[in-house]
């Protein structure tokens, strides 16, 4: 797939003067996400768990910015606070699966043989487990809440990180420095991890930034079907599950705010994915 | 002979990866520490006689490797096990939610494929032009809309302001069924129209750029047959590899969509069963699931040579 392509002839088409417009906006969501989540307990206006029967649904109000829940619960405090778990899942799952990917796309390439092919099949049969299917299946083993899920998205997500490693690496170690430091004595391990790894990081880092925006949804997903975080600590996902009683009464905001901010962050990360595998100038293989 | 051959493989690792699938769903439990009767028993009260009949169904008293064999030739007579919830054979309880899901697959799929094709098709013989623009800004906003925030938009909007739509259940009979599924049958398609709306744009391109298609055009072929037979023809290889994936992704999208608006289906049966701490039906439906994705694509894998032979050409080559 192209990608990187298809977001400059969207950037193109918004006819911005210039290219990276899109990419500032992005980069400034995210850092408002980041430090509502980091800041929640200094920044939010309100508990978001105080509840206050006498101000439910009461819609955007001087007191309260963006309205209160069913319950009388401040939106945008919940949604400061859902920023914490919203944001720490998705992140613990790419670093994890990014470590996992990393090594073990490493080892396939570098010995190669035997243990790549039988690394090349365990990946085959991962791949045939959806990422989201797969966190199910572990909350259905450990129980609810964001630990079996961030483990299992982790194991479902390393295969394609270690599938990229494994082709980046492979092409990297026919190039002349790797032999050059073979020359000179350095041991295999040493040239993969001091010298080869860090050339082919950029591109890992870029498809694993992709990576971030689909683990938010499963996981937001996840906590929308009950399966996740669970009530009442406020989750975007979860904070969309409790305000559908809202929303059919016609009170939209307290299910549109998370909905919004979930949207936001997933179209934030994917821009500022392709904009880092668009500078660093090499395609991800697809 | 190197069709029989390529043939071979291909179901040679289908039968592979759903024999590892099936061992790892099954083998799963293990991986819970403490002891297999209270895992199953969980949330159920522990009396001797529920002790007993859950040893003596699962057959917990034998070896891991004996319940695995017994559990796999029974899954090959059609019998997946009894639900613990219902009381019921895993295979009637699936029965009964079949028609929902498989209305709900079939709608999204149909609206994907006619719409992600149309808007690829399109945007790919517009390039650069306002019409491929708009298609892809819109693809690119709807790609990034999760199922379920597109589930709880389209009620707030077609449900709840307009009420053009219902927004929960699965309705009475056949016609009532249809139109109960509009709605969640468009917030599974979004995210994949997209998805193949891009992939078609991108392989149409790739096509037309040919000189092929130039040679077409100045033979005089009209328009729509150069489109249609020298361009999408040729384009259709990555759409096809893509349509393959999307199945997965759409039997587990539903279990979302079918929860969000209170659909009873295989999908919101899984989450239930995952609430309701029912490992059985979690189990079979899990397996299902894999076996589809995995048949699903050697099907394409299959079908791949026969639509364009230079795939065959090319495993022959190899």
């Amino acid at each position: 797939m192209s990608a990187p392509a298809l977001s400059k002839s969207v950037r193109k088409s918004l006819w911005l003067p210039r290219a990276n417009v899109l990419f500032v906006i992005s980069l400034v969501i995210v850092a408002i996400m980041v430090i509502s989540a980091i800041g929640a307990p200094l920044l939010a206006p309100y508990d978001p768990d105080f509840v206050d029967l006498a101000n439910v649904l009461s819609g955007p109000t001087t007191a309260h910015w963006l309205g209160t829940d069913a319950l009388g619960r401040d939106t945008l405090s919940r949604m400061m606070f859902g920023a914490r778990s919203s944001l720490l899942g998705p992140l613990l799952v790419v670093v994890l699966s990014t470590i996992i990917g990393i090594l073990l796309g490493l080892i396939a390439a570098w010995r190669g043989g035997w243990l790549d092919a039988v690394l090349a099949r365990i990946f085959d049969l991962l791949f045939a487990f959806p990422a989201l299917l797969l966190a199910i299946l572990a909350v259905a083993l450990f129980g609810k809440g964001l630990a079996a899920p961030v483990a299992a998205m982790s194991i479902a997500y390393a295969p394609f990180v270690a599938r990229l490693v494994r082709s980046l690496v492979i092409t990297e170690r026919t190039r002349p420095y790797v032999a050059a430091y073979r020359v000179q004595g350095f041991s295999g391990g040493w040239i993969a991890m001091r010298r080869v790894l860090p050339n082919v990081m950029p591109t890992v880092g870029a498809q694993s930034t992709l990576n971030f925006g689909y683990v938010l949804a499963d996981l937001a997903a996840l906590s929308f079907i009950g399966l996740g975080v669970q009530a009442p600590t406020a989750d975007w996902g979860a904070m969309i599950n409790e305000s559908r009683g809202a929303l059919m009464s016609g009170q939209l905001l307290p299910a549109m705010v998370p909905a919004i901010a979930v949207v936001l962050v997933v179209i934030a990360v994917n821009i500022i994915g392709e904009e880092f595998s668009d500078r660093i100038g090499g395609q991800i293989p697809s | 002979m190197n069709v029989v051959k390529l043939v071979a493989k291909k179901l040679g690792t289908l039968v592979l990866t759903v024999f590892a699938a099936s061992l790892l769903v099954f083998f799963s439990r293990s991986l819970v520490p403490g002891d297999p009767v209270s895992f199953l028993l969980r949330g159920r009260k522990p009396s001797p006689e529920a002790v007993a009949e859950i040893t003596k169904q699962f057959g917990l008293d034998k070896p891991m490797w004996q319940q695995y064999l017994n559990w796999v030739g029974h899954l090959f007579q059609g019998d997946l096990g009894r639900s613990l919830q219902f009381r019921q054979d895993v295979t009637t309880v699936l029965a009964d939610r079949l028609p929902v899901t498989l209305g709900l697959v079939v709608m999204a799929g149909a609206m994907i494929a006619i719409l992600g094709l149309a808007a690829g098709i399109v945007a790919a013989l517009n390039r650069g032009k306002t019409a491929d623009r708009a298609i892809l800004i819109s693809m690119t906003g709807l790609g990034a809309i999760p199922s379920f925030v597109g589930a709880i938009v389209l009620i707030a909007v077609f449900a709840v302001q307009l009420g053009w739509f219902p927004s929960f259940g699965s309705g009475d009979g056949f016609v009532d069924g249809i139109y109960h599924l509009v709605l969640p049958s468009i917030a599974l398609a979004l995210a994949f129209v997209a998805l193949v709306a891009r992939v078609t744009r991108s392989s149409m391109l790739d096509q037309l750029e040919r000189e092929h298609v130039e040679v077409a055009t100045s033979r005089g072929l009209t328009r729509s047959r150069v489109v249609f037979r020298h361009v999408l023809r040729n384009a259709i290889g990555p759409i096809l590899t893509v349509s393959g994936v999307l199945v997965a992704g759409l039997l587990v999208a539903s279990s979302i969509v079918e929860q969000a608006f209170g659909l009873a289906g295989i999908g919101s049966l899984l989450v239930q069963s995952v609430d309701r701490l029912d490992f059985p039906v979690v189990q079979a439906i899990v397996l299902l699931i894999v076996i589809i994705f995995v048949l699903v694509n050697t099907v394409v894998d299959l079908l791949a040579p026969l639509i364009d032979p230079r795939v065959a050409a090319g495993a022959a080559a190899r």
